[in-house]
């Protein structure tokens, strides 16, 4: 099954040109700078901006001007939940969900309570919404539009208005649901770390336009570093794992850059996981190192690097034999400087710490 | 209190219920377009409803009089389809007044239509919801307030008009005589006592409305988030 989007669409100086066929099996990431345009392509694909050009999901069509095909919003059966929850507030939360059920797709209307259990909402359901917390709202609207038995969830910038702690639960959450169902998920985020815990596909968007679409490790290879905000640089890969220490506590990954070491994951040997490496927690050295607390280290060679501020420069690194892994480090400039890590230099990267996401798909 | 004050008294109340009823059935409509249209005929239809709060009453009664009479464009062809005069009756009092409520009953609603949020009107659409599922489930009891306070003011100004009603309905006692004419007559006559009466009555009575009207407004806003 495809997402094929093709569409224009203008509003007020703000013009949206969009184009990708992503296959709709698992998470379509759809990144880029706030003002680029994605709400407008998520707005587009629900129906509730016209704009011309063609939407189709597997064999339906939702938009089709040639063929003079525009299905409206309402019949869509489409999820969305965007940042701000949209409760109604004259509903509870069980009159929310409900709401969805009733006009569910399908014959039948879903039962709320497991939708409810599957969001960690059922002591929410018989509060008011008014009295819920940003991070419960955005739990009951998941679960509103999961309620609709949609035919494909949006969800846009769904935990950007959240605090730090809300944010990782709900992002827990968001993981588990799509990891649990088969409904295909388009995830709109203007944080690059964000989309690529999730998406499978990744659609990279500035100015109302495609710049990029494809894998999602083929996309964030390619992205610049400018895109990157400055606490947000890192790569994701997908690894396998290869065995379990359980002496030492440890499970051995293999990743496209070698033998990578992670604290012992529950998961079994030879799964498929994805592993997020931050650009902070890697550092660079001219030779490898015997006599130091860092299990993983790689031979890599720069390919590119970039000035962040006055005291420290992004480093894009990717394995010697040319292949498309890249790694990103931090470096402090003065560092850069005394390595001499030029374009093509040779040098040994150091991952202090690797993150296991979960299951990659 | 004499009889005839007690028939104006039930004529007045049945007049302002039949005419808030009607005005709210054929409002909302139009309040909900004028809330949501970028049409360039808006400013010309807000004009237009508008226009009974400017326009001199006897002005608003004399049209109403020359349309619904026996040779108007309305009342010739009503009554070439067999209807009653409309004129000096009921029926005729009811569409006076309707137009002479129209704006207290179209603009409270219009006001509360648009402060309804578009998000939660589209997230209604994107979970199913048809035009009338979304004015019924969602605008209606999201702009509940600003309906009755149509209502209540359609109602308390109906009760409160005068020149529409003298100018088609005349002063036929039990049939077209309403409070404000009535007091009028007893003033006419001297009946100072039966003129208090009235007067006083109308004042409580517009009072006690707006008051209610105001005290609910203010627990709505206490109780929203």
């Amino acid at each position: 099954m495809t997402l094929a989007v093709h569409v224009r669409a203008t509003l007020g100086g703000f013009s949206l040109d969009a184009a990708f066929d992503a296959p709709s099996t698992g998470v379509i990431g759809v990144f880029g700078p706030s003002g680029s345009g994605k709400t407008t392509l998520l707005r587009c694909i629900a129906g509730l901006t016209r704009g011309t050009g063609t939407v189709r999901i597997g064999q339906s069509t939702w938009q089709d001007d040639g063929a003079k095909i525009f299905v409206p919003a309402h019949q869509r059966g489409v999820g969305y939940v965007s940042q701000d929850a949209n409760l109604f507030p004259h509903l509870d939360v069980r009159a929310n969900i409900a709401y969805a059920a009733q006009r569910a797709r399908g014959d039948s209307v879903p039962p709320i309570e497991p939708i409810a259990e599957r969001t960690g909402i059922t002591a929410l359901l018989a509060r008011s919404t008014g009295s819920l917390s940003g991070g419960e709202r955005q739990r009951v609207a998941l679960a509103r539009a999961l309620a609709r038995n949609p035919r494909i969830l949006l969800l846009d910038e769904p935990i950007s208005a959240l605090d730090e702690p809300s944010r990782r639960e709900m992002m827990q959450l968001i993981e588990s649901i799509v990891a649990g169902s088969s409904v295909p998920v388009v995830y709109v985020s203007h944080s690059l770390m964000e989309v690529t815990r999730v998406a499978d596909t990744l659609v990279w968007m500035s100015a109302g336009r495609v710049n990029r679409w494809g894998p999602v490790g083929d996309v964030v290879a390619r992205i610049e570093f400018g895109r990157w905000r400055d606490n947000d640089a890192g790569v994701v890969i997908d690894a396998t794992i290869e065995r379990h220490d359980d002496t030492w506590g440890t499970t051995l990954l293999r990743s496209p850059w070698g033998p990578l070491t992670v604290p012992r994951d529950s998961r079994q040997v030879g799964g498929k996981v994805r592993v997020q490496i931050l650009a902070s927690d890697v550092s660079l050295g001219l030779a490898p190192q015997a006599d130091s607390s860092i299990l993983n280290e790689f031979p890599m060679r720069v390919l590119a690097s970039e000035q962040l501020d006055a005291g420290r420069t992004l480093v894009r690194l990717g394995p010697r034999d040319g292949s498309a892994a890249v790694l990103l480090a931090h470096v402090m400039r003065v560092s850069a400087e005394r390595l001499g890590l030029y374009n093509g230099r040779d040098v040994y990267a150091r991952v202090k710490a690797a993150a296991v996401l979960g299951t990659a798909g | 209190m004499t009889t005839a004050d007690t028939r104006a008294i039930a004529l007045t109340v049945a007049l302002a219920t039949t005419t808030t009823v009607l005005l709210l059935a054929i409002g909302a409509p139009l309040a909900l377009w004028l809330s949501q249209t970028r049409s360039r005929a808006r400013p010309v239809l807000e004009a237009i409803v508008a226009l009974p709060l400017v326009l001199p009453p006897t002005v608003l009664g004399f049209y109403v009089l020359v349309a619904l009479g026996p040779l108007g464009p309305i009342g010739g062809v009503w009554e070439s389809l067999g209807g009653p005069r409309l004129v000096f009756s009921f029926p005729g009092l009811v569409i006076g007044s309707m137009v002479y409520s129209l704006p207290f009953v179209v603009q409270p609603m219009q006001a509360a239509f648009r402060a309804v949020p578009t998000s939660l009107v589209e997230t209604a659409t994107l979970l199913g919801a048809m035009p009338f599922d979304r004015f019924r489930t969602v605008i209606l009891p999201l702009s509940r307030h600003g309906v009755l306070t149509a209502a209540v003011l359609g109602f308390a100004h109906t009760v409160g008009e005068f020149g529409v009603v003298l100018m088609i309905g005349g002063n036929i006692p039990g049939r077209t005589q309403v409070v404000s004419i009535a007091l009028f007559n007893h003033v006419e006559r001297l009946q100072y006592g039966d003129a208090h009466v009235l007067a006083g009555g109308l004042v409580a009575f517009a009072f006690i409305v707006l008051f209610a009207v105001y005290s609910f407004n203010r627990r709505f806003d206490a109780a929203r988030p």
